[in-house]
């Protein structure tokens, strides 16, 4: 009995879900991405490529509290551009709704005095409501005059950019110019550590990691998320059936915008292990570079919210590990360039799901026939139809994945 | 009359740039493939031009003569990259904005790194004047003298006659209607015999020689001839897809959009110097964020009625002729 748990027939299944394809189409893109950035580091310094390598892969384990630190922001940067994509959105504003609900975030934190327990969570909430106005621009100007929401959100980036740098050097509460940085926080308004030594890991990573999964809910069990998923795969079909591709739309962007802002918050309102001093802003006209590493995120886990948050730890992993190079003379910089041909390849992923569809078929109609031919040498008509059969079953699952 | 010549003179060089690269996004979507990586393949042009220039400034050689030389090599090295893209989405069917996107994050990061390890700072830094101050004989002529051959770029003039090549490219030749052809319905055009993988690959290519040039144009005419992984080229790339866009994937209509452009910007960084605006007491980050502002405008009253090519960002499946 317990044999038929790993009997042909599972085994199948489980290699032709879905999920399975997405999260070896993603190790494979990952492999190639790794490969690359150890060819660079062998081309820039050959001596010490093989020791700044190991650090890139296992650096990261040395600081696990600093991991979970530094995925926070982009797990939720992450999970907005992920969620844009069901509904066939491309969330490249992810950057200008972070500062945005980072700006929102700091405002409360530095304008409102509120009791210890309230503030950040007031804080937050501030940085949700500031990243979904931002969000919710692109949804509309998609909706109402349909404009390409990609151009609309990298317009915003810049606006939201310069009005939040504006802003911050108007406000002589919250701005230091001799520092050219933003005052320390108020203790009241800094999340909760989680108490991990030397190591700014907090409350916003469990936050993050139940909003995914609050997420996964609403795709998958109520009737939005199906209409949003529906909305993705073919407008017009979805849009035929009824539902509502406008407000879903900008519904969607809302959202989005609020996640991405959540990631600002989180990163602004951060506890500092230095006691007396808080996490800072800079406004030097540059956009938040947690808003595209979101995007990378997003693709590595495919869209897939509990998928989100593995490749979210797995990218600051590989983060932490490339900072730790410095020591072999390397610079940080060779993480963003793994990233990079990582969410390259990532975008081969139907042909890597459908060749390696093409694999298993192939290794499996070879075993099932060798199969076959041992218990049932006489029959030759029977072997053949057999044969032919899980082929045919095999081709028809691949396409369904294309 | 004194600030219209200023606002003219140093509005051109800015709107080369958009211009070329343009015109690059334009001849990649009519051929049927979203370019978004031209921020990217800018970026890689701009790099290897400085390079080049870093390299052969000391040889004595005339300034214009190794902008020209410069050119050369930014646009091969755009045509280059710009093949990550039709590789991708040609041969792989791959998704296309998703490439363009992972081309636009390799290129700073790749910069910084090269930089950092053999120049020990953020970009590339040359120290040569590419800057006309006034064309012989051509400055004399009234008006025109002063608006287009005093205080100027050689940018200038190489990006006017690029657009009046590619409109006769694009107009004009067998090659220029089956381009065209394949971003409206390449099943027809390859029901007729026009090979729509290489028209595909052409046009993409054409838009990494127009986006290298373009993003070389911009470190000269923007950036004084220097270049870093930290600005880069300050969403120009995108600016330019923008003006794509209002210009309705037309090249005469694209030129008058990155003039609009390049004026908002240009009026953006000089209102100091323009009494009218200075009296305004207005902050200047509402001017920088005008032309991003003006872009949103004019999108929103044209994307109704938008002319995009209806094939775009849809991979050819010969199948399903």
């Amino acid at each position: 009995m317990q044999n038929n748990l790993f009997s042909k027939s599972n085994m199948k299944k489980i290699t032709h879900s879905k999920g399975f394809s997405s999260f070896t189409a993603a190790l494979l893109a990952i492999a190639i991405g790794l490969i690359f950035g150890f060819i660079v580091m062998l081309v820039a310094q050959p001596r010490n490529a093989l020791q700044g390598f190991g650090r890139v892969l296992f650096g990261g384990f040395s600081r696990i509290g600093d991991v979970f630190y530094f995925a926070t922001p982009i797990l939720m940067t992450g999970l907005s551009v992920g969620f844009a994509f069901k509904i066939g959105l491309f969330n490249i504003g992810a950057s200008g709704q972070y500062t945005m609900g980072m700006f929102f975030a700091l405002y409360a934190g530095f304008m409102f005095d509120l009791p210890d327990h309230i503030h950040w969570i007031v804080c937050v909430l501030a940085g949700l409501i500031g990243g979904m106005l931002w969000g919710i621009i692109p949804g509309i100007f998609k909706a109402i005059s349909n404009v390409n929401e990609v151009i609309t959100c990298i317009m915003f980036n810049y606006i939201g950019m310069y009005l939040v740098d504006m802003w911050i050097q108007g406000n002589g509460t919250m701005y230091i110019s001799s520092k050219t940085r933003t005052a320390y926080l108020p203790a009241s308004a800094q999340m909760p550590s989680l108490g991990v030594k030397n190591s700014n890991v907090n409350v916003g990573i469990i936050i993050g990691i139940a909003i995914a999964i609050l997420l996964y809910i609403i795709l998958d069990k109520t009737v939005f998320g199906y209409e949003l998923k529906a909305t993705g795969f073919n407008k017009h079909a979805s849009k035929y059936a009824g539902m509502n591709d406008k407000r879903n739309m900008i519904l969607t962007m809302a959202i989005a915008g609020a996640l991405s802002g959540l990631g600002g918050a989180f990163a602004i309102l951060a506890p500092s292990s230095i006691p007396g001093s808080s996490m800072t802003y800079e406004p030097i006209n540059i956009i938040a570079a947690n808003g595209f590493n979101g995007i990378a995120v997003a693709l590595l886990g495919s869209s897939h919210p509990i998928g989100i948050i593995f490749s979210a730890v797995f990218i600051s992993h590989i983060q932490r590990g490339g900072t730790l190079t410095a020591l072999y003379g390397f610079k940080p910089e060779i993480i963003d360039i793994v990233i990079a041909v990582i969410i390259y390849f990532s975008a081969f992923s139907l042909l890597m799901k459908s060749a390696f569809g093409r694999f298993i078929k192939r290794h499996r109609a070879k075993s099932e026939s060798e199969d076959l031919d041992e218990s049932v040498p006489a029959a030759a008509d029977g072997q053949e139809s057999a044969r032919g059969v899980p082929a045919g079953q095999n081709s028809e699952k691949v396409g369904e994945e294309a | 009359m004194d600030t219209f010549c200023y606002l003219v003179q140093n509005m051109l060089p800015v709107a080369i740039p958009l211009l070329l690269v343009a015109l690059g996004g334009m001849f990649s979507e009519r051929s049927g493939v979203i370019n978004i990586g031209l921020e990217g393949i800018m970026l890689f042009g701009a790099f290897f031009g400085c390079l080049t220039v870093l390299s052969i400034q000391n040889t004595g050689l005339h300034a214009q003569i190794i902008l020209l030389i410069a050119m050369v090599v930014s646009a091969l090295a755009g045509w280059v990259y710009s093949l990550l893209l039709s590789f991708a989405a040609v041969n792989m069917r791959a998704d296309q904005t998703i490439t363009g996107t992972a081309m636009n994050m390799l290129v700073p990061a790749a910069i910084l790194l090269f930089s950092k390890m053999n120049f020990n700072s953020d970009g590339i830094t040359t120290s040569i004047a590419f800057y006309i101050r006034e064309v012989p004989g051509l400055s004399k002529i009234p008006v025109i003298g002063d608006l287009f051959f005093k205080k100027t770029y050689l940018t200038v003039y190489i990006g006017f006659l690029l657009l009046i090549i590619s409109a006769i490219i694009f107009y004009k030749t067998k090659f220029g209607l089956r381009l065209r052809a394949c971003g409206e319905h390449p099943q027809a055009a390859d029901s007729v015999g026009i090979n729509v993988y290489h028209m595909r690959h052409m046009g993409v290519g054409i838009s990494g020689i127009l986006g290298g040039i373009g993003g070389y144009f911009y470190s000269v005419g923007v950036m004084d001839g220097n270049i870093n992984g930290h600005t880069g080229v300050a969403g120009f790339g995108f600016l330019a897809l923008a003006v794509m866009i209002f210009g309705q994937w037309k090249p005469w209509n694209i030129m008058f959009a990155s003039l609009f452009f390049a004026f908002l910007r240009t009026l953006a960084y000089s209102t100091s110097l323009i009494p009218v605006l200075n009296t305004l007491k207005i902050n200047n980050t509402y001017f920088k964020m005008l032309p991003y502002v003006a872009t949103m405008i004019v999108l929103v009253f044209t994307s109704k009625k938008s002319r995009a090519p209806k094939a775009e960002g849809i991979p050819y499946d010969k199948s399903t002729r």
